[in-house]
């Protein structure tokens, strides 16, 4: 099962659960069951059905370029991070 | 420095663009003529914050010699929309107002309106004949006052983002972000010491010595080609086409040499304008800002207002943060906050953590990326509060950042755990140093450390390679070089294929003949351009494999490789320029290609002293002496490495002791120029000594990280460190100019 890390500005749609397991294969399926469990987060998470574009994936601290279709490893810990640029 | 395992990286050749540079034929974007060129001069605003009534363009029209003339009307309408843009994203609408004002102005110097003609003088003498009539507005420049709710609003659909929850009222905070780490409640009352200040960073400019400059032809055709000093020239062709509303395919971008950049030139601000001012002319045009433009009307780094809070337990275990972060976004919502956010805490593992960040619109001109954009601003809190805990628990302050220091496993306060990382070696290279180790000696003096990070990025790179007759390799790339990049690109794909560095001619190319390159920025280039190049070599010796099968009357899987490069198989052996030579008359040409997204952040640590002597009588900061220590992973070039190390040092000493944008009371900048703007020069600082921390990255082939940006961290509070330890006076507000130190000081007796 992944770990899946709730942002914090939105644990208020998730009771306070900070963390949860999930069985899923990519961040499509993650944001998915998110929404089926939590209703309304979705739209906090993704724009036009992609993610955020303020946001990045990090799947086992690496940040994924895929959005949606990142593959997700049964161990693996997923966040949802600002995203990040450089100077 | 440490020794090297390889035969080209870690040697110093001489770089590929060095003659050019030192004899003046490298071809800046302001030395590129076309015929028939037109010079361009905009007209900018005089005020921080009005409504453009009327903007009468017709005696400028009419004047001789004026061949366009251009205003917001001639912008399209962009769509209100977020679009990536390689590099993190940009409301498209404030991009294209930032480049030229429709309705209102926001700041001192956002343009109006454009004029080309046949010289300058005469374009800036049409200009001046553009009657623009102004409502002034109340105008705001301090983030504290921008925040409260009397304010002078800058956009009235402005509602503040909660994580993709917008609020109800409008307000000049973008962005309002919140990341929890544990119980950060239970964390300080498990704290022994607790140390809480505010702090103050000013505007500071990245002061890269080149201007800003564009040459622009929209032809016939519709295709526009532009020639411009930009970090990223595939991120420049698409700003351009989604303001001029133009498919990709239609605009060309040649990157010309760059005088330098840290961030700030990664957005586009004369692009559309010269283009539209060709569209209309019907002829090639040209526009150079002044250092004033450059200053007014580009992206400084944000000012900031910050509350931090730190927890120890008494033998210096950090057990507790809380930091409240305000960044200035200039006239439209930024992207900085994020990374003071992450970055706040990111040297240190500490269990229970809260940060809360907010992005603020100003009427000052909209901040952008510089150099390890949001995290110079942070360190200089976090890491004098790292002395003052080591302070009230009579530890050493290098003691106290062992003992918390970040290492493999350790929880960032926005989640992700850091892979192999090397700040403990880098703090570990401080205590072994000869500086560190020196008795330091004498009245008003007195030594201080800190230390630093930056994510670095990886991103999209692209590069081939093709084969010379002689062997030789022109590589072709897509990061224009800043830094002196394409020396490293090139030891790179040299060590791959076991020939020199002078074996290889590296170009940056243009957007038509290399395939897609994010910006030089995010540390990244020598990193994920380099693994392209290494990519582009392995496929060429993968091709070169089953050539010298044919040649050698062998099997493919009979030939090869040695670690040098060399080929074997069926008994006969080559080196790489020996092969290359017999294949190149025995078949078709040779070319290797790759393109890479590598997505591991490179994750780099510095962490710098400082000996300084305060004069009491003025205030005045001496640099005394002054080291440099940061993981490399693998350092390909070693001098481009120290120099971005010293280069980064020296602009963060300049961010510490000088910089900062001055505005008078009706909120324009009044010190707009090199003379009243004071960077440091050569004068002003002593060499500035370098320790390359070699920890390898498993994510590259050569164990490379990202050195740009981490430099520039530390030098703010390591010199707010050591100015206490040698008066006693702690400093909360950058720059630590004479008269701040010296009033501290006053108030500190």
């Amino acid at each position: 099962m992944a770990t899946i890390f709730i942002p914090a500005q939105l644990r208020t749609l998730t009771a306070g659960i900070e963390q949860l397991e999930m069985d899923v294969h990519n961040v499509r399926e993650v944001i998915d069951q998110l929404e089926q469990r939590f209703p309304g987060i979705r739209d906090r998470l993704c724009q036009q059905d992609q993610i955020s574009p303020s946001l990045q994936i990090s799947i086992d601290s690496v940040i994924t370029s895929r959005g949606m279709i990142a593959k997700i490893q049964p161990n693996s810990e997923v966040h949802f991070i600002p995203a990040i640029a450089g100077g | 420095m440490a020794t090297t395992p390889y035969r080209v990286i870690g040697t110093r050749p001489v770089r590929h663009d060095g003659a050019d540079k030192v004899t003046g034929k490298a071809v800046y974007t302001a030395d590129f003529k076309l015929p028939g060129l037109q010079a361009g001069f905009v007209l900018r605003s005089p005020h921080p914050h009005a409504k453009i009534v009327s903007i009468d363009t017709s005696a400028a029209e009419a004047t001789a010699g004026v061949s366009a003339v251009v205003t917001g009307a001639d912008f399209p309408n962009v769509q209100d929309k977020i679009a990536q843009l390689g590099e993190g994203s940009v409301n498209l609408a404030h991009l294209s107002a930032n480049c030229m004002a429709k309705d209102k102005v926001l700041y001192k110097g956002h343009a109006v309106a454009a004029v080309s003609a046949t010289n300058a003088h005469i374009a800036e003498e049409a200009a001046a004949k553009i009657v623009v009539e102004y409502e002034i507005l109340p105008s705001v420049t301090d983030i504290m006052e921008a925040m409260a709710d009397d304010a002078p609003l800058l956009h009235a659909d402005l509602f503040t983002d909660d994580l993709g929850q917008k609020a109800d009222t409008a307000s000049n905070v973008a962005v309002h972000m919140h990341f929890e780490k544990g119980d950060v409640a239970a964390g300080f009352e498990q704290a022994d010491v607790v140390v809480e200040a505010e702090f103050k960073t000013a505007t500071v400019h990245q002061g890269y010595i080149e201007p800003h400059a564009i040459v622009a032809d929209y032809n016939e055709d519709g295709r526009v080609r532009l020639w411009t000093a930009t970090q990223g020239s595939f991120t420049c062709r698409q700003q351009t086409a989604e303001i001029l509303q133009i498919g990709v395919g239609d605009v060309l971008v040649t990157p010309c040499e760059i005088g330098g950049g840290f961030g700030g030139k990664i957005a586009v601000y004369l692009e559309p304008t010269a283009a539209i001012l060709s569209k209309k002319a019907g002829r090639p045009v040209s526009i150079l800002m002044t250092r004033t433009d450059v200053f007014e009307a580009t992206g400084p780094t944000p000012a900031s207002f910050m509350r931090v809070k730190v927890g120890a337990k008494n033998d210096g275990t950090l057990i507790a943060g809380e930091a409240w972060i305000a960044y200035d976004a200039g006239a439209f919502p930024s992207g900085v906050i994020g990374h003071g956010c992450t970055c706040v805490f990111s040297c240190y593992d500490i269990e229970h953590a809260v940060v809360d960040g907010y992005d603020v619109c100003v009427n000052k001109p909209h901040t952008k990326a510089y150099r390890a954009p949001g995290a110079t601003q942070v360190a200089f809190a976090m890491e004098q509060l790292m002395d003052e805990l080591a302070e009230q628990l009579d530890i050493c302050p290098l003691e106290i950042r062992m003992k918390n220091a970040v290492k493999e496993g350790s929880r960032r306060v926005d989640g992700p755990v850091y892979p192999q990382i090397g700040y403990v070696e880098c703090l570990e290279a401080l205590r072994d140093s000869d500086h560190w180790n020196s008795p330091l000696a004498g009245d008003n003096r007195g030594r201080g450390i800190a230390g630093g990070f930056w994510f670095g990025c990886g991103m999209k790179s692209s590069a081939a390679c093709s084969v010379n007759s002689d062997g030789t390799i022109n590589l072709l790339e897509g990061s224009t070089d800043i830094g002196g990049s394409r020396a490293s690109l090139a030891m790179q794909l040299a060590e791959t294929l076991g020939i020199e560095s002078s074996d290889v001619n590296p170009m940056v190319g243009d957007t038509d003949s290399v395939g897609y390159t994010d910006v030089t920025g995010g540390s990244r280039v020598t990193f994920a351009t380099g693994l392209a190049a290494y990519e582009a070599g392995i496929d060429l010796q993968s091709q070169m494999k089953v050539r010298a099968a044919e040649l050698w009357e062998c099997e493919t899987s009979d030939v090869s490789i040695a670690d040098d490069g060399t080929f074997s198989g069926n008994g006969k052996t080559a080196g790489f320029k020996d092969l290359a030579t017999q294949l190149f008359s025995s078949g078709e040409a040779l070319v290797g290609r790759a393109t890479v997204a590598p997505e591991c952040p490179t994750n780099g640590f510095a962490a710098h002293i400082v000996d300084v002597e305060v004069d009491p009588d003025t205030g005045k900061v001496t640099i005394l002496r002054y080291t440099a220590i940061q993981d490399a992973g693998t350092a390909i070039h070693p001098s481009y490495v120290e120099g971005q190390m010293q280069g980064g040092a020296v602009q963060g000493i300049g961010w510490a002791l000088n910089e900062e944008y001055f505005f008078n009371d009706d909120d324009q900048m009044t010190n707009a120029s090199f003379l009243d703007y004071r960077m440091p020069t050569m004068l002003d600082v002593p060499m500035i000594d370098t320790i390359i921390v070699e920890t390898g990255n498993a994510d590259h082939p050569y164990g490379v990280r990202g050195v740009g940006e981490p430099p520039i961290i530390p030098p703010p509070p390591a010199i707010g460190n050591a100015i206490y330890n040698a008066t006693q006076t702690r400093m909360r507000e950058l720059p630590m100019s004479p008269p701040k130190v010296w009033q501290a000081m006053q108030s500190s007796d």
